[in-house]
């Protein structure tokens, strides 16, 4: 299995990494051979392995339905790039058409 | 304990933080002058270090000054009172910058604490500052940060380790008796293995991950730094325990650690030497004190096995994997919109756009790599085969685990296959790098206990060499024990700490204030 670089490309902007050309470059011989190198694991692997997710076996932890204490408008706003009227600016998200 | 003739200021930074904590509580020392010895001895070798991202000297001084007067009216104080620290820079702070190593929060001021921020804080803690580490903890060296490298304090030409490399070059330069790092896949050992002090992954969940910038929210374990293993040991139990605010934490008791650390009795107990990782594949120097401290173990009444872990080499591979997945998902919080760098915002290019400006501009070679290796494993059409079977992997290391320690009470490694190499060397060859975690990643697949402590420095290269114990999950008090008994048996065969054999650093203002 190997990775060409227009894959590469594709990863980087399902990623939203505007990546340059050299970029791209570099980083498609590195993953190929990350990648691999990474395949190791279909060589154990098997089926009827159950998958593991994590290394606590919880799940559902819930609170009881009580109010805490949460971040004032203020304090969540505080790193904000831009701000207006106490909410975030954000760049458009829809085009005119 | 000389604390109180002349020149004291350098004395207070070579004291153990047990040892700082009895004189705090004494009044033998009070916690404001501990504090400002660390803090001068910070301005004296940080600029060669380069330990600290960002030094709080008044802040500190404000914290030390409450545990001084907090004694004076005779309140209650901690075990780690007025003992000062360096917190690895991916841990919220409310009065200071949290950067994770990366340029994309430069300057940002989290609105809260982390959970062990704020449990430092409460145990009278002192906080000297936020070291360096690898962008969003993804690395092996500090070089990743995009703040520059941090020197390892034994060869400043050479790596401290990391992620977690400016806690462990913090501590092993006296800048800070304790550090905080997190690992994730070796991040608080291998620094401390390089560097010649004791580091300590604590079981998953044992220790609280809110406030911890994430990096595989299901490896993340934030866990202690110190030059002793009974430092180690007070500083883990003052972290750690159950937090509602953590989904994952572990709603138990934190394992007895420091008596574990006191007891640092090893008789009876079964060690097993891990087959995989104790033929070749290391340098010649680790091996050799590697075997030499197994060898110790079964002088000190160890009864020491050979087991075979037939899935720990297929660990890196299925980390490479696993941990890059879960990066690229939770690296994309990281979107111009709502707190960090913003870049590209002209008024006429679209929310996307700017977001993917941003990263581009934010994001370092390594965090861009592993974003787009999580990204590709997680895509459809390769799930299954990446991502999927990296997961059942997980699964045979962990049944590895099971059946070692049915056999055995602990397992033992080293914990690096290299002594520190030279800062550039592996910058831009990521697979060369990621084998420096060749060891410690089993531990954090199956989210158990591990230590790394000092065995010796290596014939060929002058440079410290670590031991790794892993005990079972909530076990944590075996990693202790076991640590605790090679420390002692080492430091009276060296007649001291392996830290005193490093070469002084210099101090340009003419050595102590």
């Amino acid at each position: 299995m190997s990775i060409t670089r227009d894959e590469v490309a594709h990863l980087a902007r399902l990623s939203r990494l505007a990546l340059t050309d050299a970029e791209l470059d570099h980083f498609a011989g590195q993953l190929d051979q990350i990648i691999g190198a990474v395949a190791r694991v279909q060589e154990v692997a098997a089926e009827g392995i159950p998958p593991m997710t994590h290394a606590v076996p919880v799940v559902n932890v819930l609170r009881d339905d009580v109010e805490v204490a949460c971040l004032s408008p203020e304090q969540a706003l505080s790193g904000a790039p831009a701000a207006e009227q106490s909410r975030f600016r954000v760049p458009r998200i829809l085009t005119e058409d | 304990m000389a604390a109180r003739d002349a020149g004291a200021g350098s004395k207070l930074t070579r004291l153990t933080a047990a040892e700082i904590a009895a004189a705090v509580a004494s009044g033998e020392v009070s916690a404001v002058e501990v504090t400002q010895a660390h803090l001068d001895r910070i301005v004296a070798v940080d600029s060669d270090v380069h330990a600290f991202l960002h030094v709080a000297g008044n802040a500190a001084l404000a914290a030390a000054e409450d545990v001084d007067r907090k004694r004076a009216a005779g309140e209650p104080l901690g075990p780690l009172a007025g003992v000062p620290l360096a917190l690895k820079d991916v841990m919220t702070t409310a009065d200071m910058p949290t950067t994770c190593g990366s340029k994309i929060l430069e300057g940002w001021r989290p609105p809260y604490d982390a959970t062990v921020t704020r449990r430092l804080r409460d145990a009278g803690v002192v906080i000297l500052g936020k070291t360096n580490m690898d962008e969003f903890a993804m690395g092996s060296s500090t070089e990743n940060s995009a703040y520059g490298p941090s020197h390892n304090p034994w060869d400043l030409t050479r790596i401290p380790g990391g992620s977690s490399g400016g806690s462990s070059a913090a501590v092993a330069a006296y800048e800070a008796p304790l550090a905080i790092g997190t690992d994730t896949g070796g991040s608080i050992r291998q620094p401390a293995s390089v560097c010649g002090i004791v580091g300590m992954k604590p079981t998953y969940g044992g220790s609280s991950r809110y406030g911890l910038v994430a990096f595989a929210s299901s490896l993340d374990t934030p866990g202690p730094l110190a030059r002793t293993v009974l430092d180690a040991a007070l500083l883990h139990e003052v972290m750690s325990g159950h937090d509602p605010c953590d989904s994952t934490s572990v709603d138990a008791p934190v394992p007895p650690v420091v008596a574990a650390a006191r007891q640092a009795d090893v008789s009876g107990l079964r060690v097993g030497v891990v087959t995989e990782f104790s033929g070749g594949g290391s340098q010649t120097g680790v091996q050799a004190r590697f075997t030499e401290a197994v060898e110790l173990l079964e002088s000190l009444g160890a009864k020491v096995v050979e087991v075979s872990c037939p899935h720990f080499t297929y660990a890196l591979p299925a980390y490479y994997l696993i941990a890059p997945s879960e990066c690229s998902s939770n690296l994309a919080r990281f979107d111009a919109m709502r707190y960090g760098l913003r870049a590209g915002d002209d008024g006429t290019r679209s929310a996307d756009e700017v977001m993917s400006l941003t990263r581009e501009a934010g994001f370092g070679p390594e965090v861009k790599r592993r974003i787009m290796l999580g990204t590709y494993a997680l895509s459809s059409g390769y799930y299954d085969a990446y991502y999927g079977k990296a997961q059942q992997v997980r699964t045979l290391i962990t049944q590895d685990f099971e059946a070692a320690f049915e056999q055995v009470d602990v397992l033992v490694s080293p914990t690096t296959p290299t002594t520190a190499f030279p800062i550039g060397e592996r910058v831009d060859d990521p697979m060369a790098m990621y084998l420096a975690d060749l060891f410690t990643i089993p531990s954090d697949l199956a989210g158990n206990a591990a230590i790394s402590v000092p065995c010796g420095l290596a014939p060929e290269d002058g440079l410290p060499v670590g031991l790794q114990i892993m005990a079972p999950a909530l076990a944590d008090d075996r990693a202790y024990r076991v640590g605790a008994a090679v420390e002692s048996a080492l430091e009276q065969r060296w007649g001291g700490p392996l830290l005193a054999k490093a070469k002084e650093l210099r101090e340009p203002s003419g050595g102590t204030q």
